[in-house]
């Protein structure tokens, strides 16, 4: 039971996410009936299970709710901005329940009666049983053809329980036809193979009838139609009916009416079907220490090869090359476990403008694309912070009140636009605001006062932004509860490079802010270029690498001067790693250069040796050599020792500034081309 | 980290650097290394060593000689690395202390060490605990954590953050050490 209660509670969040975005989505568009219906769906699921698994304060809670929202969905209640603010609260509170915090009971008695007052009429819409109560029509019947399409099992429906809930509404007759049931050799369990007629005599509406079938409705063909009959009291005439209409065969007929007789419930309670799913969950934990166990074996497998090759003996070659075949596809295949959209993290980030442009009597909606995206899961968790942190400054800086908002002919309500794309092996976010832009010239003058550039200094556009992730800078004119402090930009940079991402700025003043993250697919194991420099072995991630070329050491000692090189007709950026690592052993005869493009622009560095491609098991440098420039991590050969990953765009930028040092010479020499 | 007392008997690894005897708490020690090659991380101070694979995981070796301000450790088969764990900013960090030789697990009582005394030292005294008397012989007991505090390890991003490193970094290591 406590297994059920867990996986209830991990379901119950993920439902109550849903019902967050749906109530959001609710606010601006209250008329949706498809997001009324999804949301009212979503409580009585909620409702159901949590009463099923003894979380009956849930479900009381919950079932209040869903009353209103069944108002709601039948047109008697209207979804208005205090009642969208009541659900939340309430939403919030019923995840406190489902993760057994404690809760205040009287806060919950004043919110199931806030949501009892809600309604209409004082009857309570959702009463079970087939009792009839006041305000509700007189008995009618109806005939219900319900014809399952073979495939309802697997989406987790049962007619039994669909057979139940109608039972409920009143009185029902039902006769299972099982003339679609193929030979016992032809049958396939998961399928569902039979149609039912129901009779139901109640006095419910048309629409709670078709309530029941609510889960099922996109896996049967259904037909409803009220009966002009007097109602079942008349079995055998209504039987006659249908076979008059060739709807059932006698022999069916017979049958229906025996087992009524005998009392024997009709439908196929003994006929228990295993439900299969199309997904199973597993604990997170579980899929780390596979994929730990997967980057062991990574490491095993190129010390496999490596020995075989020494050995130089064919059949061992060939085994270790077919299980270096199959780790490369275990390794993608697990890394592709952990891949989730990144769309949930999206919606979470809906409450939160939501409450923010609240709290700060802004306009702001939140707009997104690209929600399929997929990113490694510990990935989406390492970016919730930076981008609340983002999205925070935007709201706060960026956005401006209505009212100047319309002062500048803007739309009163700004926009926070959430975009995910991929883009090579890099997955790049985009978070954009229609808010101020950032004022270059505050950037410049806080940059002085805070003694960051000179006074008389004439920095670039992008120079300056770059300084908006200097510690402690901020250009807020006053500091708010919500940012300002000037810790945060920098934060944001530090932690995106930790994922071995890029931060970049792009903005208008007056008409908004991008920031662009750009991040790699996964954290735990790359693709990499193995060099070595002077007997130390570096790993550069294969997807900086464009091409691999030979210089002579006069060329070489040339281009280190200059900090450029020819290449294919054109200079490009040129950083000798030996030079910048301060490797002291002699360079050899023919230095290799490994070409990379990084941010669109060409850069060459210089090394020793090509040793060739590397699975690489990204391993932390630990703390200590968390400043260290251009090395990034660290990674175990086959041998046993240990190998630098190098910091791409971290080397990208020392070899500009390098270039920069040595004069605008070189500067207007690449500009020309 | 947080000042403990020694109030009960303890038991500590005892090991050389030059020709002290310096003890550790047992506690803060993992497992003791035979010397293997050691990764240099470029652009880093001299006495951070680099970093070497212990069972899977990329561990920083400390060289204790150069942190000390003696000439830098070479191997020999004496050369062990002490594979110890302390704590950065609350933050458990693994890291291997390169010591000329490591001797054997001693228990002291707490009355037979001394606090530091404040002059004569050749130590800095912040990164001694006390003397402890074993076999009629000093033991220093070092405070590792601070010996690695935040602080001392800060060194390593004022002395790289410049890009013409040679020189600055050179002299910030001296003072450093």
């Amino acid at each position: 039971m406590e297994d059920h209660r867990a996986a209830y509670k991990e379901e119950a969040q993920e439902l109550l996410s849903d019902l967050e975005s749906g109530l959001l989505e609710l606010e601006e568009k209250p008329d949706d009936e498809e997001l009324i219906a999804r949301v009212f769906r979503t409580l009585h699921t909620i409702k159901g299970s949590g009463a099923m698994f003894g979380f009956d304060d849930v479900a009381a809670f919950t079932h209040e709710i869903e009353a209103v929202f069944d108002a709601i969905r039948s047109g008697r209640l209207a979804v208005t901005k205090e009642l969208v603010d009541q659900a939340l609260a309430a939403r919030d509170l019923i995840r406190r329940m489902v993760a057994e915090e404690a809760v205040d009971t009287t806060l919950a008695a004043d919110m199931m009666g806030r949501f009892r007052r809600m309604l209409p009429d004082a009857a309570p819409a959702l009463a079970a049983g087939p009792a009839l109560e006041e305000g509700q029509d007189a008995p009618a019947s109806y005939h219900i053809r319900f014809a399952p399409h073979a495939d309802l099992f697997r989406t987790g429906n049962s007619p039994d329980l669909i057979m139940g809930e109608l039972r409920e509404l009143g009185q029902a007759q039902i006769i299972a036809h099982l003339d679609m049931v193929p030979p016992l050799s032809d049958m396939r369990p998961e399928d569902c193979n039979i149609r039912w007629e129901i009779m139901l005599r109640t006095g419910r509406s048309m629409s709670d009838i078709r309530d029941v079938f609510i889960f099922a409705e996109d896996n049967c063909d259904l037909e409803i139609l009220p009966m002009e009959s007097k109602g079942i009291e008349d079995r055998r005439r209504i039987g006659e009916i249908l076979l008059a209409r060739g709807e059932i065969s006698a022999e069916t007929l017979e049958e229906a009416l025996r087992i009524q007789e005998t009392g024997h419930p009709a439908e196929p309670r003994a006929r228990q079907v295993a439900i299969t799913v199309s997904s199973i969950r597993v604990p997170a934990e579980k899929l780390d220490f596979l994929v730990n166990l997967v980057g062991e074996l990574v490491t095993v497998q190129a010390n496999l090869t490596r020995k075989s090759r020494l050995l130089s003996d064919a059949e061992l070659i060939s085994i270790a090359e077919e299980v270096e075949r199959l780790t490369a596809s275990l390794r993608d295949n697990t890394m592709g476990l952990r891949m989730l959209p990144i769309g949930a993290t999206f919606q979470k980030f809906r409450r939160l403008v939501r409450d923010l442009a609240l709290e700060l009597g802004k306009e702001v909606v939140m707009t997104t694309s690209g929600e399929d995206t997929e990113l490694d899961k510990n990935m989406i968790e390492q970016l919730n912070d930076p981008l609340v942190h983002i999205i925070r400054n935007e709201i706060d800086h960026g956005i401006e009140p209505p009212s100047a908002r319309r002062a500048l002919g803007k739309p009163s309500h700004g926009t926070i636009h959430l975009a995910a794309s991929h883009s090579g092996p890099n997955v790049r976010i985009r978070v954009s605001g229609d808010g101020a832009g950032i004022d270059l010239a505050a950037a410049r003058s806080k940059a002085v006062e805070r003694g960051l550039i000179q006074r008389d200094a004439r920095p670039t556009d992008k120079e300056l932004l770059d300084l908006l992730f200097a510690p402690g800078f901020s250009t807020a004119k006053r500091v708010t509860d919500v940012s300002g402090r000037g810790v945060g930009m920098d934060v944001v940079k530090r932690r995106i490079e930790s994922l071995r991402g890029t931060v970049d700025i792009e903005t208008e003043k007056g008409v908004g802010t991008t920031l662009v993250l750009s991040l790699p697919l996964t954290l735990a194991i790359i693709d990499g270029l193995l060099v070595s420099i002077g007997g130390t072995y570096f790993v550069i991630p294969l997807s900086a690498v464009e091409e691999c070329l030979e210089m002579a050491r006069a060329a070489a000692e040339r281009a280190r001067d200059r900090g450029m090189m020819s290449h294919r007709g054109h200079l490009i950026l040129y950083l000798s790693l030996r030079e910048f690592f301060t490797i002291r052993e002699a360079a050899p005869a023919i230095e290799r250069v490994v070409v990379s493009e990084i941010k669109g622009e060409k850069v060459a560095f210089g090394l020793d040796q090509v040793i060739g491609h590397h699975q690489t098991v990204i391993k932390p440098l630990g703390r200590v050599y968390r400043d260290i420039e251009g090395v990034s991590g660290a990674t175990i050969l086959g041998d046993g020792s240990v190998a630098l990953i190098l910091d791409m765009p971290a080397l990208f930028e020392v070899a500009e500034k390098k270039a920069e040092q040595r004069g605008e010479a070189g500067r207007t020499e690449r500009a020309r081309l | 980290m947080t000042e403990t007392d020694i109030t009960q008997a303890t038991q500590y690894l005892t090991f050389k650097v030059g020709e002290e005897v310096f003890a550790l708490d047992v506690i803060q020690v993992r497992e003791v290394l035979d010397m293997s090659p050691i990764t240099r991380v470029p652009r880093s101070p001299e006495f951070m060593r680099g970093v070497i694979n212990v069972r899977g995981s990329v561990v920083p070796v400390v060289d204790l000689r150069l942190k000390f301000g003696l000439t830098k450790t070479e191997s020999t088969v004496d050369t062990r690395i002490v594979v110890i764990e302390i704590g950065i900013d609350g933050e458990a960090t693994v890291l291997g202390a390169l010591a000329d030789s490591v001797d054997e697990v001693i228990e002291m009582e707490p009355d037979r060490i001394e606090p530091p005394p404040r002059i004569g030292m050749r130590w800095r005294t912040e990164f001694i605990k006390g003397i402890g008397k074993h076999n009629e012989a000093f033991v220093i007991i070092l405070d590792i954590d601070r010996v690695f505090s935040s602080d001392e390890l800060a060194l390593v991003e004022a002395e790289t953050s410049g890009v013409e490193i040679d020189m600055d970094a050179e002299a910030g290591a001296e003072e450093g050490a």
